[in-house]
């Protein structure tokens, strides 16, 4: 019994560490002034692995969503004869939640879990090391253009899926189930709020995009350098991430739609 | 011991994860030499490199390099102060994303404000000191492991640093790429008056070229001086490492309980 | 792949997102630029609000003229204040108009509904309505017609 809560207390600790470290590691990578000539395109490149190669998976998943949606949507409120509220439930669903939410998973899974992959073979073939050696600091060079990419890269990711979704959606209601296409623009129209809806959903995904990247690049720098603790990293980034994007979208979606 | 000297650690003590790597360790390491950190497996040279070069701090003790203390020294002088040195890791460790030629111009990019025909006149000429400079548009997966060493020593010298660490040059090399190293390192030294210290557990490779050597066992120093003095050391230790005796004061087996007990032959057996 | 076609392909994807912003401002929250014009508050006092809510519908002859900015209670009548911002180019809402709770269908969401009065004057910035109807209380129309009343 006392093992047991010794062990509890062990774990506790290990946890305030971590995140000590994790704070520490994030303080080291955005101090500094930024220069723009050698770090703009580090950048580039970080957005271009980071976003541009995430962009198909995030357009397939947000058709198929909006198409899923639009089937369910359809099926449920036909019952109450009000299917032309079809719009208003897809558009709302998407844009403030299932747009940053699932589009944070996905990135998480896609660019999160190859950012750890790099950087912790680049740990474990001593590339970080040697950059220390040759006065290069690794947390400025590699760390944190990916850190920025990531956070860049999500928020607009997660438009692109929204919309994507919201056209899916139409595809299924309008042209296929026979919703009047007016109705279905005119309702989205009339219960979305630009600042209310769009914007704090465009907040969530920047908030979710800092910290699945911040997750990944600490997991990847912090890693055992061994494949066994490079694939054990992998994974850890993808399920510290998930469980964060969806914990997080809990307290934000209370602050900004409870009206408490 | 020559009044020279580059590199001076004093009483250093250094743990891992509550191990004890090194328990006051004092080596001297003379300018412009070769000097030869010998010692088994796990016996922390790595470690004695890198806390050289300032990536690892000691728990007490002193580390002099050039007259400057490292651990004085704050983050940003400190990298300022590893541009006088080089480091060849055993893995070589060259940026996989980018090309031979890009990882030799890399310090010079990053540290130097040269133009971009001068950066391209060193690149090849470090290159061609290690005789890769028709590797130049390579990518470093297409190159062997030895190859991958030299790159990686073109890099570690492009900007003439005065001190250079090589870790485990010759670990996994064939005979022939053992050679072309033992010679690079030795021509390197002598045409630019490096100090160049190597680390390495190739007892035969390493006694060959280097003037000073030093033996490190269990956290500490357990020989030091000249090759020739080396050979001739009283310090059983130090002969069974350098002739390689399987069993000796670093017993051949693990330390256990008494055999007798293990095979369940104790007592009982009639 | 060299540092343009990156630098092509990321400033291409940026417009992507751009434009995709683009459509969830227009195409699906119908924000149009002249919706960030100038709106003017009025208040009024009910007995009881009901359903309505903040960011909730004002219209007037069915038409949206401005939202719902908050609903308080005044401490001292016992009556729920009601501040509702109104579109600016509304400048001409008769000074006996009334607000009126009502709802839209039989389950649908409740909304304050402005029925004009025939005065000259019309209601200024700060003013207040005049007279209100609350909300229609089902629960209490069903109790009243049973009871006789």
């Amino acid at each position: 019994m006392i093992d047991k809560i010794a062990s509890f207390g062990r774990s506790g600790a290990d946890l305030v560490i971590s995140i000590g470290r994790a704070g520490r590691f994030l303080a080291g990578v955005l101090s500094g002034v930024p220069r723009p000539k050698t770090g703009f395109p580090l950048l580039m490149k970080q957005l271009y692995s980071v976003g541009v190669l995430s962009l198909a998976i995030i357009v397939v998943s947000g058709l198929f969503i909006g198409m899923v949606l639009g089937l369910q949507g359809y099926t449920i409120l036909s019952d109450f004869g009000s299917e032309a509220a079809i719009g208003q439930m897809i558009a709302l669903t998407l844009v403030r939640e299932l747009g940053p939410v699932v589009t944070a998973l996905l990135f998480a899974g896609r660019a999160g879990s190859a950012l750890t992959a790099e950087i912790g073979l680049m740990k474990a073939t001593e590339q970080l090391s040697s950059m220390e050696m040759m006065g290069v600091d690794p947390l400025r060079r590699v760390i944190a253009p990916r850190l920025w990419a990531g956070f860049i890269a999500m928020p607009i990711l997660a438009i692109i899926f929204s919309m994507v979704g919201i056209w899916g959606g139409m595809l299924v209601g309008v042209e296929w189930l026979g919703v009047f296409e007016g109705s279905y623009w005119g309702n989205m129209q009339a219960s979305v709020d630009f600042w209310d809806d769009v914007v704090n959903g465009i907040i969530k995904s920047v908030v979710f995009g800092f910290v699945c990247a911040w997750i990944a690049v600490y997991q990847g720098y912090d890693c055992v350098p061994t494949s066994a603790g490079i694939s054990s990293a992998t994974t850890k980034t993808v399920v510290y991430s998930s469980l964060a994007v969806l914990g997080l979208d809990f307290v934000l979606t209370a602050v900004m739609f409870g009206n408490f | 011991m020559g009044l020279d000297s580059y590199i001076t650690l004093k009483d250093v003590v250094f743990s891992r994860s509550e191990r004890r790597v090194f328990n006051g360790v004092s080596v001297e390491i003379p300018r412009g030499k070769i000097t030869a950190i010998m010692g088994p497996s796990g016996s922390g040279k790595t470690t004695l490199l890198r806390l050289v070069g300032g990536q690892l701090r000691p728990d007490s003790g002193s580390i002099v390099v050039d007259g400057q203390s490292i651990g004085e020294l704050r983050r940003k002088e400190l990298y300022k102060f590893r541009e006088k040195m080089g480091m060849l890791f055993q893995s070589g460790a060259l940026f996989t994303d980018l090309s031979v030629y890009e990882n030799v111009a890399f310090p010079m990019r990053v540290h130097t404000k040269l133009p971009e025909d001068m950066i391209n006149d060193i690149v090849l000429m470090k290159l061609e000191a290690v005789g890769l400079r028709g590797a130049r548009n390579l990518m470093p997966s297409e190159l062997s492991g030895g190859m991958n060493r030299r790159v990686a020593l073109a890099r570690s010298i492009a900007l003439d640093p005065e001190l250079i660490m090589y870790d485990e040059p010759f670990a996994g090399q064939d005979p022939i790429g053992m050679g072309v190293l033992v010679k690079l390192i030795r021509d390197l030294n002598s045409s630019m008056g490096l100090t160049s210290v190597l680390v390495s557990h190739d007892v035969q490779e390493s006694l060959s070229i280097c003037h000073y050597a030093c033996i490190i066992a269990d956290g500490k120093v357990i020989g030091a001086g000249s090759p020739a003095e080396l050979q001739n050391h009283p310090s059983e230790q130090v002969q069974q490492f350098l002739n390689g005796h399987p069993d000796g004061p670093v017993p051949f087996h693990y330390p256990s309980s008494a055999a007798a007990e293990d095979f369940g032959l104790a007592g009982g057996v009639s | 792949m060299t540092q343009r076609t990156t630098d092509i392909t990321v400033g291409l994807f940026m417009l992507a997102g751009l434009a995709a912003l683009l459509f969830l401002a227009l195409q699906v929250s119908g924000l149009s630029p002249k919706s960030a014009k100038s709106t003017y508050t009025i208040y009024a006092d009910f007995n009881d609000t009901g359903g309505i809510t903040p960011r909730g519908r004002v219209s007037m002859a069915g038409v949206t003229v401005g939202s719902i900015d908050s609903i308080t209670l005044n401490k001292e009548t016992f009556q729920a204040r009601v501040a509702m911002s109104i579109h600016g180019d509304v400048d001409n809402i008769p000074a006996d108009s009334a607000a009126v709770i009502r709802t839209s269908g039989l389950l649908g969401e409740q909304y304050i509904d402005i029925s004009i009065g025939g005065e000259m004057d019309s209601l200024q910035p700060g003013d207040t309505f005049y007279s209100t109807q609350s909300a229609m209380n089902i629960e209490r129309l069903i109790s009243n017609f049973a009871s006789g009343k």
